[in-house]
């Protein structure tokens, strides 16, 4: 098992320094620089711009930059934002918390509820149950998310006033970050009533952002169920006259999860990249919104850093992933 | 199926008790387009981060009028100008607090230690405050203060003097700009003792009608009501939140729904539905601004004045106002506002003349086919809300005289440098007035030292820029509008420029807000602003 561990890790290391290289080289290609941008229409004086360019290290050839940028990273510095002068790590982990929330939130929607959909559709294959549902799932997977949410808040928050438009609470509370998370910190807080203000905040943006989850959930359970509902142990279990519920929940389901975790261990990715529309929709304080601006303003440690921290985050949940089937199935612990 | 969306149905339905539109009285809630970039106004040019610094933390020693471009005395009382227009003297105001916030107890009142640190820290690069919190100030540079601004005197406690290189009849309006804000000596002294200088551009202390309480990154800014503000009166608000909602149709949705008063930016397309809510109220102002088509003179066949006049005839302006403004514009006929003083009433556009403008072309020796590029910027800009459908138009335009139109665009930056550089045939582009004086329209945009810089046409004629360079030196306004007036009669008939449209500003807010005023300058002041 060890071995399985640091064999993995070996493969890392060098992943993580090809997305530094990337992340460099792709926002380093964009044309403009933050100086041209923080000055816009405005005169450009070539003095200032040269100093300016000089304070930011981005009048060094490009090698050379990349190169204090990995030396800065082995010593744990991502650099300083250029647009906002704050370390480039506490910004992410300001906002990072609020796109975790988010994104968990929308898991939770999307995997019970993708789960259900997808073994009804497999046990009523063909049924006007089935392309319902399945229907259903195509039309989430390729909803445009801006206009899906648009038409959610105008309906539930502007139209019967069930939920709010946006934001992560209700303004009147000054809840203090303890953690980032507002559920926990409206529970550590003693504001009367701020939890359910923050759970109520968070109800469209987790459906919005859990649409696309929960389609492509349901989609891999109905295959997969439908793989394994005609294998041979589910016909010998319906002939020692086993319930239907018990040969779905038991014995055709559990078979059927492989693929399915699979799936939802991609969709973490997929949650953490691309929460930017949600996030934009619902002024939601993340990640997502945070690069996109960075990009924007070529506020390139902000970009490079948020990149890198982000692609850590998915290379460890893959490893997680990985080290997890190890445990549940050794065959893939023992191949090479 | 149908389980699992009845519970989330059921707790939906919960949840409905919890908070929904705000309670607190005197709470005003405003939906802000995006996080400032930070504190501190020196270090900025754009409207997101004035607002939520230097139009609420901050003062200034004087300031422009609400909803005006003039100005009115700020933390200074009164000033005066030595005859050869060299030096400002400034008597400050006495009894002046700056806020109290967990960082900082200030221990004195204003004075003129405060404004000499102030203005040390932008034009003295070798300042320690600027070794400790390195930072550019862009504004400072493209106004020139850096550089004519010779000493900044502490005459007494309250009173300070300003000795300048070259007279700079803008001198005043310039530092009633939000980059002249003044900051506490007293509290950057404390914060360079701690080491902790770049705080600044993080917990603003000003004197301003409201105190910063906190920002949360894209979620909200929260500050509250002065109660000891100078100007008594003027803060009718107990607390100010700026929720900043980044997409335009969800801040209307809010607005709606009452999850804010006021909001930023209303798109186009949603200004008739909010007219039409009985809940709020859309005011709206000519803008500040003027978005143009600049002709590069110094390339073929642009360099002549027939051509240049008869592509200006050619353009449908009334059409791209109505397709690219949705109505919220108004032609342009001068390169600057007509809100803005001096601006020349007489001037008229040329008739929208096609046969004209194709016998001009003719005259010229211009053959049916040339080629000429048309630059269209890749952003939207108040000025321009759609720069590539009024390049296609202007193309369509153009083609009925027989004038090949190629539209260019590049990324934002790289735009500009280009088109400072004079790479463009002809460059759409525009311009937003900083400080409400005649010569940040003409001589920043078509004064013969902008060129190579904002100066797009690439345009120095001599009769003009003496007109405007003379008028810089002299501190009556009557006699230097009418030098501004002759400049713009030179200017309209050399066609550096076609003037295609000042946009309107729409205001949406909600009926309880009271007293709001719209910003010549696209700022969003709140003090002077209450709620019913």
């Amino acid at each position: 098992m060890f071995g399985f561990v640091l064999r993995r890790l070996a493969v890392v290391i060098p992943t993580f320094l090809g997305i530094t290289l990337l992340a460099f080289a792709l926002i380093h290609m964009i044309p403009g620089d933050p100086v041209l941008l923080l000055v816009g229409e405005r005169n450009l004086d070539p003095e200032f711009y040269k100093a300016a360019m000089h304070r930011l290290g981005l009048d060094q050839p490009l090698y050379l930059q990349y190169w204090h940028y990995l030396s800065g990273l082995l010593q744990g510095d991502l650099g300083t934002s250029i647009r906002t002068h704050e370390p480039v790590v506490k910004e992410f982990f300001t906002l990072f918390p609020a796109t975790v929330e988010l994104s968990l939130a929308a898991m939770l929607f999307a995997t019970p509820l993708g789960l259900v959909a997808g073994v009804v559709a497999a046990t009523r294959r063909g049924t006007v149950v089935d392309h319902g549902v399945m229907g259903a799932a195509l039309t989430g997977y390729s909803m445009p998310i801006f206009w899906w949410g648009l038409m959610l808040i105008m309906l539930f928050s502007v139209h019967l006033g069930w939920t709010p438009v946006s934001g992560r609470i209700a303004l009147e509370y000054d809840i203090e970050a303890k953690t980032g998370f507002m559920l926990i910190d409206t529970l550590l807080s003693d504001e009367e009533g701020a939890f359910l203000s923050a759970l109520h905040h968070l109800v469209l943006p987790a459906i919005v952002l859990g649409t696309i989850p929960l389609a492509v959930i349901a989609r891999m359970t109905r295959s997969a169920m439908l793989e394994v509902l005609r294998e041979d142990y589910i016909r010998t279990a319906r002939a020692k006259g086993l319930s239907r519920l018990r040969i779905i929940v038991v014995h055709a389901l559990r078979n059927a999860l492989m693929p399915v975790v699979t799936v939802i261990g991609l969709q973490v990715g997929t949650l953490l990249a691309g929460a930017v529309l949600t996030e934009t929709i619902f002024s939601w304080p993340g990640v997502g919104k945070w690069l996109i601006d960075a990009i924007g303003q070529r506020d390139y440690p902000s970009v490079q850093g948020g990149i890198l921290l982000i692609g850590t985050m998915i290379i460890l949940v893959n490893l997680l992933v990985d080290v997890l089937y190890g445990v549940i199935n050794p065959r893939i612990r023992h191949a090479r | 199926m149908h389980t699992p969306l009845r519970t989330f149905t059921l707790a939906t339905a919960l949840l409905l008790g919890a908070g929904s539109a705000f309670a607190a009285g005197k709470t005003l809630i405003y939906c802000s387009e995006g996080s400032p970039a930070g504190f501190d106004p020196a270090r900025y040019t754009a409207g997101t981060d004035m607002d939520a610094s230097a139009e609420t933390v901050f003062n200034r020693l004087v300031e422009f009028e609400r909803g005006s471009t003039q100005i009115r005395p700020g933390l200074a009382e009164k000033w005066d100008i030595s005859s050869d227009g060299l030096t400002y003297t400034f008597t400050l105001r006495r009894g002046v607090k700056f806020h109290t916030t967990p960082n900082f107890k200030p221990t004195r009142d204003f004075n003129a230690d405060d404004v000499v640190f102030s203005f040390q820290r932008l034009i003295d690069k070798n300042h320690p405050f600027n070794k400790a919190a390195p930072a550019e100030y862009p504004y400072v540079t493209d106004m020139g203060m850096d550089s004519n601004i010779v000493a900044v005197e502490k005459v007494d406690a309250n009173t300070v003097r300003f000795k300048l290189k070259a007279v700079d009849a803008a001198f005043l309006q310039n530092l009633a700009m939000s980059f002249a804000s003044i900051q506490s000596s007293e509290y950057a002294d404390s914060l360079l003792k701690s080491g902790k200088a770049a705080q600044i551009n993080a917990q603003p202390v000003g004197t301003g009608p409201f105190v910063f309480k906190s920002y949360q990154k894209d979620s909200n800014i929260r500050f509250d009501g002065n109660k000891d503000y100078w100007r008594k009166g003027e803060v009718q608000l107990d607390k100010l939140i700026f929720a900043i909602t980044p997409d335009a149709s969800v801040r209307y949705q809010k607005l709606q729904k009452g999850e804010c008063h006021i909001m930023s930016f209303p798109k186009p397309a949603d200004l008739k539905a909010m007219q039409g809510n009985a809940a709020l109220t859309v005011p709206n102002q000519a803008g500040f601004n003027v978005g143009f088509l600049a002709y590069n003179v110094k390339h073929k066949p642009l360099d002549q004045l027939a051509v240049r006049q008869a592509l200006d005839m050619a353009i449908n302006k009334k059409a791209i106002i109505d397709a690219v403004y949705q109505g919220a514009g108004q032609p342009a006929t001068n390169p600057m506002p007509p809100t803005q003083w001096s601006y020349n009433k007489k001037l008229k556009d040329p008739a929208f003349d096609v046969a004209k403008a194709k016998s001009l072309l003719a005259k010229a020796g211009v053959k049916e086919g040339t080629e000429i590029t048309l630059w269209a910027m890749p952003v939207q800009r108040p000025y321009n809300p759609n720069a590539k459908l009024m390049a296609e138009m202007i193309q369509a335009d153009w083609a009925k005289i027989g004038i090949k139109a190629k539209i260019v665009t590049y990324e934002w930056g790289e735009y500009l440098k280009r088109g400072k550089g004079g790479e463009h045939d002809s460059m759409l582009v525009g311009w937003n007035g900083d400080n409400g004086d005649p010569d940040n329209w003409l001589g920043v945009n078509l004064g013969c030292s902008a060129v190579g810089g904002n100066n797009y046409a690439q345009w120095c004629q001599k009769e003009f820029n003496d007109l405007i360079v003379k008028a810089r030196t002299i501190n009556n306004q009557a006699e230097r509008s009418k030098m501004y007036e002759k400049a713009q009669e030179i200017f309209k008939q050399e066609v550096p420029w076609t003037t295609i449209a000042h946009s309107t500003v729409y205001q949406p807010m909600r009926k309880e807000v009271q007293g709001f005023k719209i910003s010549p300058f696209n700022l969003m002041s709140f003090y002077g602003v209450s709620l019913k």
